[in-house]
Formats: structure tokens, C-alpha cells, sequence
């Protein structure tokens, strides 16, 4: 298998490339998803209706689904070759200095994984017209699942777990990649700080507001 | 000192191991962890049971034998030390002590706490070195290098080979080792004409050898005795970049 996917630093870099084109994504769709607070339904079902059918997009949409395939793929390999590399566990393990959550990645990614299923059964099949669903109002479909408050709920726990998961995915994307420097290594890791809080908060904050206040 | 001490016992590498509880109460707080094992030891021999067979050698933190996992922590809790220098003050009277070898399939268990760690020997062998004329010694200045260059450098020689970032990581990853043999030579002259090869060799053996992939967890330099750091690690990543793209 290795001879096709290269070593393990370039299982790495395939990993960090697609993670990081999944982090810039996010940003876009966060964008699009604050259009859903405005009351009026059209700017945000004319930017569903843009993303849809626009070849630029449609383009973008083939690498976007490639990156979280990839992202996805390539996790499970380096996840199982990982355990295989420690066949007998200690029997008392200690708490080191250590990034967190990237202990559990693989976890958080099976947690987000999950959500993305529901997601895509929500909205991303309806649009390819494999699951039932008016593709030409989304914004009236996003208003109706947030009425419900376990979808709500299922929605907020995996925003938390998006914000673990890209809290060392940040950095250890630019680690990766070969860049750690005393000088910008601190940077890298403020911003990935703040985006793994303000991005997941910024998407928590849209069903809230519907519910309560729509 | 009264303590508990849970050790790993497994007679061969072919023998399924177990934990042996020893209620030892021959420990000072003026020992070392290894004059502790040394004092179990004695008392093990007398009463005519197969001691604990341990890894030392020079016992002053620098030859990296000592590999030993105490209490969930490569070479015991305590910062940038060996398990030689762990100091028996460290632990409370009462105390339980779990002491078990590095886990790793690349590591495989020769007897008790020793470990077979020719895995990182043959790394070394698949490019850790520079080829140069054997004679004598060449004059220190006949070739300039960057003070910055030679401290950094001089940083990342000190890895004593102990295993304990393979032991520390979870997922048993040498990329710790292999970054700071890879940047000791990179970053001086003498290293750099032999670079885009030595780090594809390296990585190539360290992969054929089961070691795990790293996840940048940072375990590895958090537990490190001689506190190498992960900026190694992004080095080998562009050294390792650089080889793969430039002619």
C-alpha cells in the first residue's frame, strides 16, 4: 500500500493539504450561512441556487469532495497503521504537555464524519435529487430542521467537536507542511486558536438565533 | 522507603509477559531509581529469583541505555532526565510504581524492561553519516560555519537515541529520533551534499520498520531527556519536500 501512498511523510502532506483546503471551505460556507439570519429568503437561496449550478463551483464542488474524501481516507490509514505500530498498551499511561486533542483526532473525525452524513442526507443529496426535498427553497428546509431542538443539539455537539478537531489540525497543518519557526510558530497557533473557536461559534450561533428568535 | 513496585516480567521475547508486584522496603530517598532496581535486585538474588533485567550502561544521563517507562512516563517523571538521574525523592513513601518497557512493535521485548532498539541503529546505517576521507583530523576553521548554524546543530546532536520519544508517542512514531539526526548534518556543510538522499533513506528504513506515523501530538519533545524539539521535525519535513521535488 505504502508504494502507492508514499511514506509517511507524504501520507502527511496529502492529509494537511486536503485538511487545510477543508478549513478554507468552511470559511465559505460560513459566509453563506450567515445569509440565513436575514429574514427575506432570497439572498440566501440565490446563493445556494449559485453554488449549485455555477461551473466554477461545480468545479471547486469535485476537488471540495475529494478533499474530504482524501482528508477522510488517508486518516483511517495513518489511524490503523498507528495502532498497529503499538500492538501491547502500557498499563498505566500519565498525562504529558502535550496538544490535546490531537490524542483523539481520529475520534473528533468519526464524531464530524457522522454530521457530515446527516448534512449531506439533509441538503447535499437533496440538491443531487437523491433524497426527497425542495433544492430550490433550502432556506425554508434550514428554518424547519432548526425548529427542532434535537437536531439543534446534535448540530451544537458537533461544532464543539469541529472546534476541538481543528484546534490541532490547524497548527499541525503548518507543522506538516515544514513550518515551525520560534518567530511565526506562535502566530500559526493564536490564529488556529481563534479560528477553531470564532468559525464553530459563528456556525452554533445561526440555529440559536432561528430558534429563539425567528 | 515502603513501596509497591509493579514490574514487567517476561522471561524472552518469545514468553508472554506479566506484572510482579514486589513489596520492597529497601529504597532511600538519596537513590537513584536505577540503585533502587539495583537494591531490589540484590535482594531477588539472595532469595534465589531471576533478577530484573534492565538496560544501563554509563548511569550519567548520556549513553540513553537506561529506557525505562515508570509511572505512564519515559524515564519516569521528571524533566529532561534519564531514568538514571530520576532521583527516588521524586516518589512518596507508599508509593505504587508501575515500571514497564517501551511499547512498540518496532521495539520488540528481549526480556524484562530491555528492548531490542537495533531499529534505530539500522535507520542510522541507512544515512546518518557523511562520507568523507579517512585521515587526520581536518583544521577546525579550514571550513566555515554560521555560529546560529553550529548551536542549532550542536541542539539536535544531543539525542542520545534512548527511544523514549517512541516510547512517549502514541503512536509508537521515531520521527523525533530521525528529525534530529536528519537536522545535525543539514544544517552544516559537511551534511548538506549527501541531504536529499540521507532523508529519503532514513524515512524509507523508519517506514519498512513499523514505526508509526506522526501526528504532531509533541509527546515526543515533551518527554525527551535531552529536550529535542519538534522544529526538527518540520526540518525533516522540507528536507524531506525539497528532495522529493528538486532535481
Amino acid at each position: 500500500m505504502d508504494k502507492f501512498l508514499g511514506s509517511c511523510v507524504t501520507k502527511k502532506l496529502v492529509m494537511a493539504i486536503a485538511g487545510l483546503f477543508l478549513i478554507l471551505f468552511l470559511l465559505v460556507h460560513l459566509g453563506i450561512n450567515f445569509l440565513l439570519l436575514i429574514d427575506d429568503p432570497v439572498p440566501f437561496n440565490s446563493a445556494a441556487h449559485f453554488m449549485s449550478n455555477n461551473v466554477v463551483v461545480k468545479v471547486f464542488e469535485i476537488f471540495l469532495i475529494a478533499g474530504f474524501l482524501i482528508h477522510i481516507i488517508w486518516g483511517i490509514i495513518l489511524q490503523v497503521q498507528n495502532w498497529l505500530a503499538r500492538p501491547a498498551r502500557y498499563k498505566k499511561t500519565a498525562f504529558s504537555q502535550t496538544s490535546f486533542f490531537s490524542k483523539y483526532m481520529i475520534y473528533l473525525g468519526i464524531i464530524i464524519g457522522v454530521f457530515l452524513f446527516i448534512h449531506f442526507m439533509n441538503f447535499y443529496f437533496v440538491k443531487l435529487g437523491w433524497v426527497e426535498g425542495d433544492h430550490e427553497n433550502f432556506y425554508g428546509m434550514v428554518n424547519d430542521l432548526f425548529q427542532l431542538p434535537l437536531y439543534i443539539v446534535i448540530y451544537l455537539v458537533s461544532f464543539l467537536f469541529l472546534a476541538f478537531h481543528l484546534h490541532h489540525a490547524f497548527q499541525s497543518a503548518f507543522q506538516t507542511l515544514g513550518l515551525n519557526h520560534n518567530k511565526y510558530t506562535p502566530v500559526i497557533k493564536g490564529i488556529g486558536l481563534i479560528y477553531s473557536i470564532v468559525v464553530p461559534l459563528g456556525f452554533s450561533i445561526i440555529p440559536i438565533v432561528i430558534y429563539f428568535f425567528k | 522507603m515502603k513501596l509497591t513496585l509493579k514490574i514487567w516480567r517476561q522471561k524472552n521475547a518469545d514468553a508472554k509477559g506479566k506484572f510482579v508486584t514486589y513489596d520492597f522496603d529497601g529504597a532511600s530517598p538519596d537513590m537513584s531509581f536505577l540503585e533502587m532496581l539495583d537494591a531490589l535486585n540484590t535482594k531477588l538474588i539472595k532469595a534465589r529469583i531471576d533478577p530484573v533485567a534492565f538496560d544501563h550502561d554509563c548511569r550519567e544521563g548520556i549513553c540513553g541505555a537506561c529506557g525505562m517507562y515508570i509511572n505512564g512516563h519515559p524515564h519516569g517523571p521528571g524533566k529532561a532526565i534519564t531514568t538514571c538521574h530520576l532521583s527516588m525523592r521524586e516518589f512518596k513513601d507508599g508509593d505504587t510504581i508501575y515500571v514497564e518497557p517501551w511499547r512498540a512493535k518496532a521495539f520488540p521485548v528481549v526480556k524484562d524492561l530491555i528492548v531490542d532498539r537495533t531499529a534505530f541503529d539500522k535507520i542510522q546505517i541507512a544515512g546518518g553519516f557523511i562520507s568523507t576521507n579517512v585521515g587526520s583530523a581536518p583544521d577546525s576553521h579550514a571550513l566555515p560555519v554560521e555560529k546560529s548554524k553550529a548551536d542549532e546543530a550542536f541542539n539536535s546532536a544531543v539525542c542520545i537515541g534512548c527511544g523514549a520519544c517512541v516510547a512517549a508517542c502514541k503512536n509508537a512514531s521515531a520521527m523525533l529520533f530521525v528529525s534530529a539526526k536528519i537536522a545535525q548534518f543539514a544544517l552544516l556543510p559537511q551534511g548538506r551534499i549527501e541531504a536529499k538522499e540521507r532523508v529519503q533513506a532514513m524515512v524509507k528504513k523508519m517506514d519498512e520498520l513499523g514505526f508509526g506515523n506522526c501526528s504532531n501530538t509533541g509527546a515526543c519533545e515533551a518527554e525527551c531527556p535531552k529536550e529535542i524539539s519538534l522544529v526538527n521535525i518540520a526540518r525533516l519535513n522540507r528536507e524531506f519536500y525539497c528532495a522529493k521535488v528538486s532535481p
